[in-house]
């Protein structure tokens, strides 16, 4: 496997541990790349400098006593801002939580630190994760690193754009949407969202509870394999956690191969609505796959239209009632209002929630309405099961099923903000596996020039049935194998060594 | 205000009009289920803990929390389902109740909504009406607002999160007798199979009250709901309210005052309820599934196990104590109040073979023990008496050995001690004398100078010999047996004539 001029989170380690470098070393390189590329980029809302630099030296001295290394020792990382972390601010980009800090740390936080993991920050997202762009953080966009006028996509901004300007070589997001993928996509990095229920969600600030997935996000598959091994596994603490072990990689015979492999493509995915860049990439893509021994079969997808209204009545339902607890009670921001507790509570949301929150609570409130809730909410869990089907019908033919992560590639900044419904359709590729809970992945396939200007990331999306996280990381892993595209990387990147 | 009704059975008649009305009567009760941590986090339950020492991130709703289904509430939930020959759903689901107030942490309750774990079953009132259930849910209880310091509010989350269930009648019930009936019937349900305590005066048992009335063989009409009633008294006091003051609404005329549908609150000082909010601005819960909690499935084996662990419920011990052991209502009502008396006295009743001696001497004495302050017990299981010694007191006396003013005594001490019955007989010499010659010697000594009470008798006003019983007895130090000198004394009579 070739391995991009910045070393990958696997390689890292490998060189703490033969003594190539300490931890020390590694912390104060993703430090000194952050301090050189983020007052450009704003991708962290907050870097955790000292505890990083204490902890690095901590990992060094048990490294020396000879104790065993975890799988990500030594490997400094970046958590998106809705994952708890005790005494860590976690504002999930907005005013109401931009002094909270949790009391108590995620499950999947732990498991990162149990396996040596330095947390080096947190990273900068749309506010409560609604959002494809990072605008709708309260604190400000983060920059794409491939062009700092475009959007980074969302709501996994900062993730994102701290991997693809090597500032961390890992980096965690939650993807209800696509939250992962499309900003992986658009900053031309890996992003994985494994089956609904591989990773726990304890910890993860809920936004759309049956559809919410932490993934990683990385320069390398066996990277996302790697992490995927450490967060992955049952959590008592989470219900919805699937009661499985971690997931074990599948080792093939062959693994550069994919002989025999039936590759499905969906013709919702390579509509008339796809950027020609996008659309040139990704068929460069499929074929590659081909000759690597797959065996291309069409198929359709016949409910993909109707994704896009489906989760943003099932998305915004459950956020609506997620997001009631903000209310100045208990944490978090508080408003004064009349002076009556309701008028306290309104004041509280009023100030403290941005108009893309506010929106989507009014939405998912209006669809649990009296009512209204069959003819929206009841009506939009009836077409779940049916994309749900969609992909279990397909399935029956197919091993995998490939497309475009995104139609397009990142775009300005301000394109869209003032055009929720196109800022929606940028998730339109990604929605669908949300909605049937299936591991999907996205992995640069290439770069498309956009009307004269600098070339700009495509993603390849990868998607598995469900619980078969394995095979569609072994399927990147051999088209990551085959193409140099992943060893692209923005200018300025590289810095942090 | 209910001088002006004469009651007929269930029925109100109306001094003005001859109308009879009957009141249409139906409960929802909240009891609190005896776990030991709450329903959906590791917190401990306990009553009067200084406020918000019983908390932890989940049942504040941090953000990022999830619950996880406490087991041994579905336990007792189920316990009690079976209790009430309820029907126990192989598969039912929780959801939330969306509401905001400033006790709910995360401002919606988790409850079960459509599909409850129980329904059917019901309960047998002592006075003869069987009152069917509609159904029982699990929920989570909400914690406590306490307005009353100045212009503060205040909130105690000790209470948030614990185990409840919710069981719903149907409106089968016709008087406040019944309604206080159907309560204590509940309550002992609940108690006996170790569910719950139903405390009322702890807030473990809560209840709301749904009335209407109707001219008797007409439809139903408007039905009012009164809410949080705290104890038995209270619930029959705001139904001797209300009934009559919706008879009167409907007498009068005047169709401004006829009962509508809404929420009445009962005050408890002023003995009236007042409005509190109309149906016209009654909350619109916008009832979901819960995303964070699977489905609840309980299996055949798992609700048998349940049904094992049942006990003879109290109404069908009451009638087996009046039928098979001759016991008054009283006494059978007095021992089955306690799950833990009944077994005591069906232990002391076997050893004894004498169950209304046994039941009198529980009734008048253990009982009393335990409220003396100068034992410390706290439930009959942990007095120093034990089943078996009582058995042996009431043998000694049923011999003769012991009188009962002597018994009595000797009941004390084993109260405080749990002294042998025979040991403290012989220490302290309280045998009963049987000796003829000693008894004729007192009775001859007592008649001495008692010429009217010999001439009484002898004239057939045998009542009068008490008169001469007495100073035998006093002479004996208690220990004569009264009806050997009964006897010796009219003997002595008979041959002097
Ligand atoms: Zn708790």
């Amino acid at each position: 496997m070739s391995v991009a001029a910045a070393p990958d989170a696997t390689a890292l380690r490998a060189s703490i541990l033969t003594g190539e470098r300490s931890c020390a070393q590694v912390v104060d390189g993703a430090l000194a790349a952050i301090e050189a590329r983020d007052g450009e980029l704003s991708a962290f809302l907050s870097v955790e400098r000292e505890a990083a630099r204490e902890r690095a030296a901590r990992l060094d001295e048990r490294h020396a006593a000879g104790e065993t290394c975890g799988p990500l020792f030594g490997v400094p990382v970046a958590i998106k801002a809705n994952m708890c972390m005790e005494g860590v601010v976690t504002s999930c980009g907005s005013r109401m939580l931009a002094n909270y800090r949790a009391p108590y740390t995620a499950t999947f936080v732990q498991r990162l630190l149990d396996a040596g993991a330095i947390v080096v920050g947190v990273t900068n997202m749309d506010e409560f994760a609604m959002g494809s762009s990072s605008e709708n953080s309260a604190f400000g966009p983060t920059h794409n690193p491939w062009d700092v006028a475009r959007a980074p996509g969302g709501s996994s901004s900062g993730s994102a754009a701290a991997v693809a300007a090597h500032m961390v070589p890992l980096a965690l997001g939650s993807d209800t949407g696509g939250s992962v993928r499309q900003p992986a996509a658009l900053c031309g990095v890996h992003g994985f969202k494994p089956t609904y229920g591989r990773i726990s969600r304890y910890g993860l600030i809920a936004f759309g509870s049956s559809l919410d997935q932490v993934g990683p996000l990385a320069r390398s598959v066996r990277d996302l394999e790697r992490v995927l091994g450490v967060l992955s596994g049952h959590d008592p603490l989470d219900s919805t956690s699937l009661p499985l072990p971690p997931v074990e990689p599948e080792r093939p015979e062959h693994p550069e191969r994919l002989d025999g492999l039936r590759l499905g493509v969906p013709a919702e995915y390579l509509g008339d609505d796809l950027d020609d860049g996008v659309r040139r990439s990704v068929e460069a893509a499929l074929e590659c796959l081909v000759e690597l021994g797959c065996e291309r079969v069409d198929i359709d997808l016949p409910h993909t239209l109707h994704a896009i209204p489906t989760y943003y009545v099932v998305a915004t339902a459950e956020a609506s009632s997620n997001l009631a607890r903000f209310d100045g009670v208990g944490f978090g921001a508080r408003g004064e209002g009349d002076g009556s507790l309701q008028g306290m509570f309104s004041a509280t949301r009023d100030a403290a929630f941005g108009d893309e929150v506010k929106r989507r609570i009014l939405l998912g409130t209006f669809v649990l309405s009296e009512g209204y809730h069959d003819a929206w909410y009841g009506r939009a869990l009836r077409v779940r099961t049916l994309l749900r089907r969609d992909f279990e019908h397909a399935f029956e033919e197919v091993d995998v099923i490939c497309g475009p992560t995104s139609p397009t590639t990142a775009f300005p900044l301000g394109e869209r903000v003032d055009d929720p419904l196109a800022m929606y359709r940028s998730d339109r590729l990604t929605v669908p596996t949300s909605l049937a809970g299936l591991p999907a992945l996205s992995l640069p396939c290439g770069l498309a020039a956009d009307e004269g200007g600098a070339p700009l990331p495509v993603g390849l999306q990868v998607i598995g049935p469900a619980l078969a996280d394995a095979r569609v990381l072994r399927v990147a892993a051999a088209f990551e194998a085959s193409t140099d595209h992943h060893e692209r990387s923005p200018e300025g990147a590289g810095s942090e060594r | 205000m209910s001088a002006e009704f004469e009651r007929d059975g269930t029925a109100w008649i109306s001094a003005s009009t001859g109308t009879r009305w009957v009141p249409v009567i139906g409960l929802e009760v909240h009891a609190q289920l005896a776990t030991q941590s709450k329903l959906f986090c590791a917190c401990e339950v306990r009553f009067g803990a200084p406020p918000n020492t019983l908390t932890c991130p989940i049942c504040t709703g941090q953000p990022g929390t999830l619950p996880v289904l406490n087991a041994t509430a579905v336990e007792l939930a189920v316990r009690v389902a079976l209790a009430v020959g309820a029907e126990v759903a192989a598969e039912s689901k929780f959801d939330r109740k969306n509401y905001f107030y400033c006790d709910i942490p995360k401002n919606f309750q988790i409850s079960q909504f459509d599909r409850p774990y129980c329904t059917g079953g019901g309960i047998q009132l002592p006075s003869g009406r069987f009152v069917r259930l509609t159904r029982i849910h699990i929920e989570e209880d909400a914690g406590k607002a306490i307005h009353d310091r100045g212009d503060e509010t205040l909130v105690d989350l000790n209470r948030a999160g614990v185990a409840l269930i919710e069981s719903v009648s149907e409106a089968d019930m016709e008087s406040p007798e019944e309604a206080v009936e159907y309560l204590e019937a509940l309550k002992e349900i609940i108690r006996y199979v170790g569910a719950g305590e139903a405390d009322m005066e702890k807030g473990q048992l809560r209840c709301d009250v749904n009335v209407s009335v109707r001219p008797q063989g007409e439809p139903w009409r408007t039905k009012v709901e009164i809410k949080n009633l705290n104890s038995f008294r209270n619930a029959r006091e705001a139904l001797e309210y209300e009934i009559p003051r919706q008879i009167e609404a409907y007498e009068s005329g005047d169709e401004t005052r006829f009962p509508r549908q809404e929420t009445r609150l009962f005050d408890v000082r002023a003995g009236v309820t007042r409005t509190m909010r109309s149906k016209e601005g009654a909350s619109d819960y916008r009832y979901f599934a819960e995303p964070d909690l699977p489905p609840l499935a309980l299996s055949e084996s798992f609700v048998e196990r349940q049904r094992g662990l049942l006990c003879e419920l109290p109404e069908a011990r009451r009638r087996r104590y009046r039928e098979e052991l001759g016991l008054s209502e009283y006494d059978a009502r007095v021992l089955t109040a306690v799950r833990e008396v009944a077994d005591w006295f069906e232990a002391a009743a076997r050893l004894s073979g004498r169950p209304k001696e046994t039941a009198n001497w529980i009734a008048n004495d253990v009982l009393g023990g335990l409220a003396d302050p100068k034992i410390e017990a706290t439930s009959i299981d942990e007095l120093p008496l034990k089943p078996f010694d009582l058995a042996e007191l009431i043998a000694l006396v049923a011999e003769g050995t012991l009188h009962s003013t002597g018994a009595r005594e000797v009941m004390g001490e084993m109260l405080r001690t749990g002294a042998a019955p025979r040991a403290l007989v012989a220490e302290r010499g309280l045998e009963q004398v049987e000796d003829e010659g000693r008894l004729e010697v007192w009775c001859r000594e007592a008649l001495e100078g008692r010429e009217q009470v010999v001439a009484d008798v002898r004239a057939g006003r045998i009542k009068a010999l008490g008169a001469a019983v007495g100073p035998v007895m006093k002479a004996s130090a208690g220990k004569a047996n009264p009806r050997r000198v009964r006897e010796i004394l009219l003997r002595i009579i008979g041959e002097d004539e």
